[in-house]
């Protein structure tokens, strides 16, 4: 393999750094009407009136929509489902009716000949509402939390194990909400073509947004294009369809005529959000540091109409070995939009609770946090006790720990100092899931030696069009330029959202059947031409290489593609397969990483610097070293924002967020990002797909937020369990 | 945003004679705070006078060895003058630790006087707010209050001007010159901001039709013993929690003369004529330092999420105390406090 697994620079570099990539905002077109949304000023009631009179009598707006004039959309809630929202509830369903179920709803959608006028319009939407009261603060509504029946089964008897356990700790960690804040604003571009409509969209899943506008507007599939070829970020925050979408297609049959409508970076806060969680554990164990029960219950914010929820509690009783473990998973119901899944949901919040709590156990117990989690080490799965595929957990111990130098740590907290600073080293440990799916490819190989690789998933800024084209090169042996990818195209062979880490596995195997039918259908010109060098290779012989088609047992072998297809008048070989993955319940398939991070906390004033982050990772197969280490950067990112800086302020009386913009929403600047190594251990895993590939783009931010806030103990003494930390918590 | 009208203004007189004949008009400069806030109809200016190309660039000196720097120089070229970084490194610092280096290459000196508060509920329209809205309430008063005032705050309003340059301009007793219908006239610094009071709506002395032409800075500059301290949420380009402006003349160890300003702390740089003065003459070390840090905190009175603004402020002062007086100024570009 020439490509697969060295450091290729992204091929779509260029195109972004011109400007030549085309964001869902971007797309150019003739005779655009603008849209500006008006949204809900309180959290819950109904609109009593709405007064568009004054925005229609603005020269240029086209229309005001509401609820009260929108044209024609689905009534049944099941109208709305997406592939990925939860099963539980009724989908928010935008200008429906009067009902106002959270602050920053949109209410009314002005139309206008130009972006300025629509925005202008806007302002002059008067609405009056008849207020209902309402809830929004989790440490409140906890209280009446219901519990969900998700969480894995239990074992043994965690309580009673508890109770007779040596050394105890209990705990709750509290998250609060974030928001992904992509750097992309939402938008959707409607382009109006007799009734056919093509939409450009900022989306991780081009068909299950088409599937949805079909839904909702009920129209026929070859009617509705949706494309998202190029996404500015989205952690997640792209994977349901969002408002944007559907009021841009109302918008355009309302006026038979293409639209474009861009959300505010303020209007973005009210789409989805991680959600505020209480993690409490319990863990018991004995003096030798074994685990005799593991304790993990999570209550997490919901909105009134959905159930969300992700596995926050499972981690606990799966990464360590312990005879006793229980979960409780509840949800509290708030005025508030439903959450939605961001960055490794569920693991990002439950792995915080959970490695503080190991680590807080490991002060109990005496003894070095690795060495806890190497007494408690589980070589099963333990809540199925099945093998893992693969799992090199105890490599990025070691190899971390060596490169952080842990071995230098004096685990006494406020032992360490720089001058003024107190310096803390803590660790945690990461889990995430490797996961794959079913995924549908198309390849063209023409004459002229160049192929096109076509599949529906999007590149959500994570490195897709790279890989794709790495994997796909060395799979039909061309070189990197000869390959072109396309992708996000609700036209192209089906694939799932582009989330969860399973792109990577998912279109790379889909890349290997279909470039496999390619070889076959090569190998058979091959052989048919006269004199073929290759008239007795068998096909298992047969490999592609350096643009020819030759004979694995002596490459000096072979022929050019090239002429293969020229012999056999064929000018284009096309194929499209699905490729679909063995069920395997007889393993578990998971990435591991062991982050170790380095605090300075000024001992006065406490303000913390992260001075150095090791992340050790263990992901299978890295198809490509950079984008994957640029990943794991990101995540780690992701996390040093979580432990110190991101925080979606509530004002609880008036059910409003009131941070909603990047000035007020701190998310880590260059000065708060220091030294990151990513460390990519060897895992090689034959059984987990045949590449042995498990995906990276979740697995850097699950433990980053423990390891800092463990070695902010470290640093200072002070355990601070409510993120973020910010430095007033290390006053006093 | 709402629609308005847009004028260049040719010079100072026909700016002033504009901003006099419409008084719902905004003078426009760097945009960099305006545009926000018209963006959000906080502002909703009938027109914006643009008065950035009026020849209000200069850094010049004065006759009494004092600095003036007109209305129109922008942050970072005054930040990076030689002239300020040699006299006066305390207000070029102030003015590294504020925003981010694209906003202060936009961001001018008048413009950067007259920033409005940070506060959340000021931005958002859908809350009741005193200084956007008179007479609809103090939303902060009970609500999200961690950015907000401990030192002079009213029962209408508990906001802080945010920025870190005037916070330098008020220890350095800088002078404001303004012009309006009537003439030119000057405005201490100290006078320029205001206490909210009942009329929170006003943040400054400035009147609606006058437009600030330059600010002077008088011939002493503690170019020797400074320091500008900003403690912030992150490490760069976040408001202040507490900034402290310090600055010393020292005769051996004993303090000849002192300024002391606090920003994020008051609806305007906060000062204390009498406790510098009563620094004169005190031994330069830790306990003088507290002893006027306990001084000028000493009416302080917290809210429920600022409250720890007042150790914080009074650990703030002390230690950038400490460092003007070792002569080792706090590094606006490395982040460890010195
Ligand atoms: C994200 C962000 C972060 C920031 N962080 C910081 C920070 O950490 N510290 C900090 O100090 N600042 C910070 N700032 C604020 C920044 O310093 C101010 O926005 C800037 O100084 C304003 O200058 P301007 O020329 O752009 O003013 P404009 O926006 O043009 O004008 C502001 C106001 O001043 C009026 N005005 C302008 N010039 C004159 C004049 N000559 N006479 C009369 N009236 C005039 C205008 O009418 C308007 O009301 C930040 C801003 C942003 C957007
Ligand atoms: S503190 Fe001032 S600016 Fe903030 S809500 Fe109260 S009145 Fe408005």
């Amino acid at each position: 393999m020439v490509y697969i697994g060295t450091p290729t620079s992204r091929v779509d570099g260029p195109a972004k750094v011109t400007g030549a990539a085309k964001y869902a905002g971007d797309a150019a077109a003739s005779g655009l009407a603008y849209g500006a949304v008006v949204t809900s000023a309180i959290p819950k009631g109904r609109i009593a009136t709405i007064d568009t009179g004054a925005a229609l009598r603005v020269a240029g707006v086209l229309d005001v929509l509401t609820h009260e004039n929108r044209p024609r959309m689905a009534r049944r809630a099941a109208a709305y489902k997406d592939d990925v929202g939860p099963e539980q509830g009724s989908p928010f369903r935008p200008l429906y009716d009067d009902t106002i179920m959270f602050s920053g709803q949109p209410i009314a959608l002005v139309l206008a000949e130009e972006w300025e006028i629509a925005r202008f319009a806007a302002s002059l939407v008067r609405v009056e509402y008849e207020a209902e009261p309402f809830a929004t603060d989790l440490r409140v509504e906890r209280e009446r939390a219901v519990a969900v029946d998700e969480p894995p089964k239990p074992r043994g008897n965690a309580d009673k194990a508890y109770a007779a356990a040596a050394i105890r700790h209990e705990a709750e960690y509290f998250i609060p909400i974030e928001h992904h804040n992509p750097m992309e604003l939402y938008a959707s571009t409607a382009l109006w073509e007799d009734g056919k409509l093509t939409i450009y969209d900022k989306t991780q899943g081009v068909l299950n947004v088409h599937n949805y506008l079909c839904s909702v507007f009920d129209m026929k599939p070859d009617k509705l294009r949706v494309l998202s070829p190029f996404m500015g970020g989205g952690f997640g925050s792209g994977l349901r369809p969002q408002y944007e979408a559907p009021l841009a297609v109302l918008a355009a049959r309302a006026l038979e005529r293409s639209v474009r409508l861009v959300l505010t970076r303020q209007q973005m806060y009210a789409l989805c959000y991680r959600p505020a969680t209480i993690e409490r554990l319990a863990l018991g164990a004995a003096p030798g540091g074994t685990l005799d029960s593991v304790s993990h219950e999570a209550i997490a914010v919901t909105s009134q109409y959905e159930d969300y929820f992700r596995n926050d509690t499972g981690w606990s009783g799966l990464l360590y070995k312990s005879p006793n473990a229980k979960y409780v998973h509840r949800l509290a119901r708030v005025d508030l939009p439903t959450p939605s899944d961001m960055r490794a949901p569920g693991a990002t919040t439950g792995v915080y609770g959970l490695e503080c709590a190991m680590d807080e156990l490991a002060v109990a117990l005496k003894i070095d946090p690795i060495a806890l989690r190497l007494r408690c080490y589980s070589d099963r799965d333990q809540h199925d006790d099945i093998p893992y595929t693969s799992k090199q957990l105890r490599k990025c111990y070691r190899q971390g720990a060596a490169a952080f130098g842990w071995d230098r740590r004096n685990p006494k907290p406020r032992s360490m100092r720089d001058g003024s600073e107190l310096v803390g080293w803590g660790m945690a440990t990461g889990v995430w899931e490797a996961l794959q799916m079913d995924t549908a490819l198309r390849i063209v190989l023409t004459a002229n030696g160049h192929a096109e690789v076509s599949c529906a998933f999007s590149d959500i800024g994570t490195g897709t069009y790279t890989i794709v084209a790495q994997v796909a090169a060395d799979l039909l042996g061309l070189p990197l330029e000869a390959v072109t990818v396309r992708l996000g195209d609700s036209t192209l062979p089906q694939a799932p959202v582009e989330g969860g880490s399973w792109t990577a596995a998912s279109v790379s195997h889909a890349i290997a059947k279909t470039a496999d039918e390619i070889r076959k259908e090569l190998w058979r010109l091959a052989k048919a031409m006269p004199n073929s060098p290759l008239g007795a290779c068998r096909l298992e012989d047969i490999a592609l290489a350096d643009g020819r088609i030759i004979d694995k047992t002596d490459s000096g072998r072979g022929v050019a593609m090239t002429d293969a297809m020229r012999h056999g008048r064929r000018d284009r070989l096309e194929h499209e397969t699905t490729n679909s993955f063995a069920e395997d319940d007889k393993h578990a398939r998971n990435t591991h990483s062991a982050i170790f991070a380095e605090v300075k906390v000024d001992e006065e004033l406490g303000v913390i610097r992260v001075t150095r982050v090791v992340n050790a990772v263990a992901a299978g197969r890295i198809l490509n070293t950079k984008t994957a280490r640029s990943q794991i950067m990101g995540g780690v990112v992701g996390g040093i924002g979580m432990a110190l800086h991101e925080e979606t302020l509530i004002d609880h009386t008036l059910g409003r967020m009131m941070n909603a913009n990047i000035a007020e929403y701190h998310v880590p600047v260059n000065a708060d990002v220091h030294d990151i190594e990513v460390i990519f251990v060897d895992e090689p895993d034959e059984l987990v797909n045949p590449l042995g590939i498990k995906g990276v783009g979740e697995i850097g931010i699950v433990g980053t937020a423990a390891a800092i806030a463990n070695a902010v103990y470290h640093a200072t003494g002070k355990r601070v369990r409510d993120l973020p930390i910010t430095l007033d918590k290390l006053l006093g | 945003m709402i629609n308005f009208q847009y004028a260049r203004a040719t010079d100072i007189a026909d700016a002033v004679r504009q901003i006099a004949g419409e008084p719902t008009a905004k003078f426009i400069a760097g945009g960099t705070n305006l545009i926000d806030l018209m963006k959000e109809n906080i502002e909703r200016p009938s027109r914006l006078i643009d008065i950035s190309r009026l020849p209000l660039k200069q850094i010049e000196e004065t006759g009494d060895g004092g600095l003036r720097i007109g209305a129109l120089v922008p942050n970072s070229d005054l930040a990076y003058h030689a002239l300020i970084e040699r006299r006066y490194p305390l207000l070029a610092s102030a003015i590294l630790a504020g925003a981010s280096a694209q906003l202060r290459n936009m961001a001018s000196t008048g413009g950067n006087l007259l920033q409005r508060t940070r506060c959340y509920y000021f931005y958002d329209t859908a809350t009741p707010c005193n200084k956007r809205a008179p007479g609809s309430g103090c939303a902060a008063r009970y609500g999200l209050n961690r950015m907000h005032a401990i030192l002079g705050s009213s029962e209408a309003c508990i906001a802080t001007h945010p920025s870190d340059m005037c916070v330098a301009l008020a220890a350095l007793e800088a002078n404001v010159h303004v012009a309006g219908p009537g003439g030119e006239r000057v405005i201490a610094f100290a006078d320029f901001h205001r206490l909210p009071g009942d009329t929170p709506e006003r943040d400054t002395t400035l009147r609606a039709d006058e437009i600030i032409i330059a600010v002077e800075l008088p011939a002493r500059g503690f170019a020797t013993h400074y320091s500008y301290l900003k403690i912030r949420d992150r490490l760069s380009y976040a408001f202040a929690l507490v900034a402290v402006a310090a600055a010393l003349e020292l005769e051996r160890d004993t303090i000849k003369e002192a300024r002391l300003a606090l920003g994020g702390v008051a609806h305007k740089p906060w000062r204390d004529v009498a406790v510098e003065k009563a620094m004169r003459g005190e031994p330069a070390n830790r306990a003088s330092f507290a002893r006027a840090a306990d001084a000028i905190l000493r009416d302080a009175r917290g809210f429920e999420h600022n409250a720890f603004k007042i150790e914080l402020a009074r650990r703030a002062i002390v230690r950038a105390l400490t460092q003007a007086a070792a002569g080792t100024p706090q590094s606006q570009s490395v982040k460890k406090i010195r």
